[in-house]
């Protein structure tokens, strides 16, 4: 297959060609016999290091086919799947059985992320080794939705996790601090009276596990920043040469807690929408690289879980399928960031934080045919009845959004046409 | 005149709660008549829906809903099909299909009536009875109904009155609401607590803020005492009952501290020897007693505006505007 007439992210034009799964070649000029695609963005397929696919165990909100397509329609040719399952990700046979799932749904490749501790219980270590070494080859482990808060735990597991160059992926949030937490603690907390999810318990858990990760000179991953003195903590330690690597979502680039007003659930989330001032520490982290990367944090709920009053909703937004669009929105209309630099956060640095060999590996002759085009110029509007994704818990719900992604190619298969999926899977 | 739903006092525009205090007024004139009922809300069904216990305001929405004759309807989440795991939206569904007008709700969820009232779940009007640590609207109205008695007269707001507030700002829905009521009409609010129970945030609300209240007690018009609730203890948000006691209860020697005109409130229940001593609750200071009747009078008003549709006052400050 040739593609001819695409824009690449620094804006230079090309043609491609592409052969058994490979970009086979790659030409400054038209190749004969080739389809015009009119000068879209030709942009590397995106990776998520930050994905709940639900499965096993939560199966009415996602499962990993469903997520798979909201992925692909989201331009990601990649994503992780977090460990809080039921049963937790936390051997090597669950690990096993996700990465099968994701190899015959076929539409991306789906990375399994193990858990740190057994069953995220925050006591013991889980089978990392084995986890590592089965075919789900996983490389990234966390708890994610809880906090390795036991500092001595978190050291050990800094360090086990050196021999397989494998990083800890950790969801800072001290739990003393945020018992019952329901929203960002400040003005609006105070006004509505909802219990303060506080800065401090985020920033409390990066700066010692940043000195962890000086200490034992092990890799730290921060998930989803969400404060500016986060951002300033992981600054000084870039600055220190600590190996610690941080992500943002989209949805804290872009909302602010004066939107949990209402109550609505559909704004409660873990951790809490911030302030004004975070959004704009959060995106010029991400511009400067202090935030190295965009990770989603697509956390599908049932809708039960979010028709009902605050407390008792549960936490999280899907994100899989608005992603690009909202960081375009948040980076490059506010001419933060370029499309160079949005292709470093969302798919380059991802797959070299994860050492995802076969993705973010750029347009070039060679490489594995994971690619998407992109209309830029194009707008659309977020319909949560239009989502791929099983669960619709979108806060974009009615927002028009800039950049559509038209076209998607996973391994050399046309997944996503015209801005929908083709039923194409790659095969083994 | 309000309409709608009251969920909240931030949604009142002073008109609108001195509407309120007038309305009451002039009901309280009439029930404390020989004959106590009007027949105003004849055939309308008001459902008291109480995820909390609360004796005292369901049975105070209750009588004022039976002084208007309207048919009251209990809810009492305790044994029945929420305590069984049923979701607010699915009670909600089915009082709507009962026909209820109006839905008086006490929920432990900050934002429960709120919910109510955006949702599609139910089409009645929803008035707020406490939500979480949000709000209860109507013993605001009922406190600044009954500063304005003691303190002030027909036609006035509640400028120029000096009103301390003291205890659990953090977890009050009384202070919410009395600090955007109070503040509304006029008073200047002072907060008084240790810093652990005022909430991070605090200074951007229109109040006053301090850590002593010694020292404000000879110059305020009002001193409202708040309910301290003893499982607080626990978290660490005070030491010990009895230095709560000595530090921020109102016992004999600070009351004799107060303007001969000054008044002391409390929402109750109260604990006696603990924010308020048994002289301090029983003095001729105290208007407790006189908040509870004057509650009444108040959720009469409510449920007469929002239900009634007819303004009492409509020439006076009760228009809508």
């Amino acid at each position: 297959m040739i593609l001819n007439n695409a824009r690449t992210a620094s804006g230079k034009s090309i043609s491609i060609e592409i052969k058994n799964g490979v970009i086979k070649d790659v030409s400054d000029t038209n190749i004969d016999g080739g389809v015009d695609v009119g000068a879209k963005l030709i942009l590397p397929g995106l990776v998520d290091l930050h994905t709940h696919l639900r499965e096993p165990g939560k199966e009415d909100a996602e499962t990993v086919e469903t997520g798979s397509r909201a992925a692909t329609i989201g331009g990601y040719t990649a994503i992780s799947a977090m460990a809080n399952t039921n049963p937790v990700a936390d051997t090597a046979g669950v690990v096993e059985q996700v990465y099968r799932l994701g190899k015959s749904a076929g539409l991306c490749e789906v990375k399994p992320i193990g858990a740190v501790t057994k069953g995220l219980n925050g006591q013991q270590l889980a089978e990392l080794g084995a986890m590592a070494d089965s075919i789900a080859q996983v490389r990234i482990f966390s708890d994610d939705g809880k906090c390795v808060s036991d500092p001595l735990l978190m050291r050990r597991a800094l360090e086990y996790v050196k021999t397989f160059n494998g990083v800890i992926a950790q969801h800072a949030q001290d739990p003393k601090l945020t018992v019952n937490a329901q929203m960002n603690e400040g003005s609006v907390s105070a006004r509505i009276g909802l219990v303060g999810w506080p800065a401090v318990a985020e920033e409390a858990i990066i700066a010692r596990d940043i000195l962890l990760a000086d200490h034992v000179g092990s890799r730290l991953h921060i998930c989803h920043v969400t404060t500016a003195g986060g951002v300033a903590l992981i600054k000084w330690a870039k600055e220190r040469g600590i190996q610690v690597t941080a992500e943002v979502t989209p949805h804290h680039l872009l909302l602010t807690d004066e939107l949990v007003e209402n109550y609505d659930p559909i704004y409660k989330v873990n951790p809490p929408l911030r302030t004004e001032k975070d959004v704009w520490a959060l995106r010029e982290a991400l511009a400067s690289g202090i935030i190295d990367i965009v990770a989603t944090d697509h956390a599908p709920h049932p809708s039960e879980d979010k028709d009902c009053e605050w407390q008792a909703a549960a936490f999280g937004m899907v994100g899989l399928e608005t992603s690009l669009s909202v960081v375009v929105k948040a980076m490059i209309e506010t001419k933060l960031m370029d499309w160079q630099l949005l292709v470093d956060a969302m798919s380059t640095k991802p797959a070299q934080i994860a050492g995802y060999d076969q993705q973010g590996r750029g347009i070039e002759k060679g490489a594995p045919a994971n690619f998407i085009l992109v209309d830029p110029v194009a707008k659309w509007q977020v319909r949560r009845d239009r989502l791929n994704s099983k669960s619709k818990n979108t806060p974009f719900e009615g927002m028009e959004l800039p950049a559509l992604i038209t076209d998607v190619y996973f391994n050399g298969v046309q997944t996503v046409n015209n801005g929908a999926l083709t039923g194409n899977r790659a095969g083994e | 005149m309000i309409s709608g739903h009251l969920l909240s006092v931030a949604d009142l525009s002073k008109e609108q709660a001195l509407g309120l205090l007038a309305t009451a007024k002039e009901l309280a004139v009439i029930t404390d008549g020989p004959n106590k009922k009007l027949p105003t809300l004849r055939g309308k069904s008001v459902v008291n829906l109480f995820f909390e216990d609360s004796t005292r305001t369901r049975i105070s929405f209750e009588t004022a809903a039976k002084r208007l004759s309207a048919d009251v309807i209990n809810f009492s989440a305790k044994g029945s099909s929420v305590s069984k795991g049923e979701s607010l939206k699915d009670t909600a569904q089915t009082l709507q299909a009962m026909g209820a007008d109006a839905v008086v709700i006490r929920h432990g969820s900050s934002g429960a009536a709120k919910r109510l009232a955006d949702t599609k779940w139910i089409s009645a009007a929803i008035i707020n009875a406490g939500d979480g640590t949000h709000e209860h609207p109507t013993q605001a109205l009922l406190d600044a109904y009954t500063i304005k008695e003691h303190l002030r007269g027909d036609n006035l707001d509640l400028s120029g009155l000096k009103v301390v507030i003291v205890g659990d700002i953090l977890h009050s829905r009384v202070a919410r609401s009395n600090v955007l009521l109070l503040t509304k009409l006029g008073a200047s609010v002072t907060l008084v607590a240790p810093p652990t129970l005022l909430p991070v945030g605090v200074g951007d609300w229109p109040v006053q803020v301090s850590y002593s209240l010694d020292e404000l007690l000879p110059e305020c018009d009002v001193v409202m005492m708040l309910r301290i609730q003893l499982e607080r203890m626990q978290d660490s948000f005070f030491p010990t009952e009895r230095e709560y006691s000595r530090r921020y209860g109102l016992n004999s020697q600070r009351l004799s501290k107060l303007k001969s005109t000054a008044i002391v409130m409390h929402p109750g229940p109260m604990n006696r020897g603990l924010e308020i001593s048994a002289e301090s609750a029983d003095d001729i200071k105290s208007v407790v007693i006189d908040q509870v009747k004057n509650g009444v009078s108040i959720r009469m008003a409510v449920l007469y505006e929002l239900l009634g549709g007819v303004s009492l006052n409509p020439s006076g400050e009760g228009s809508n505007k």
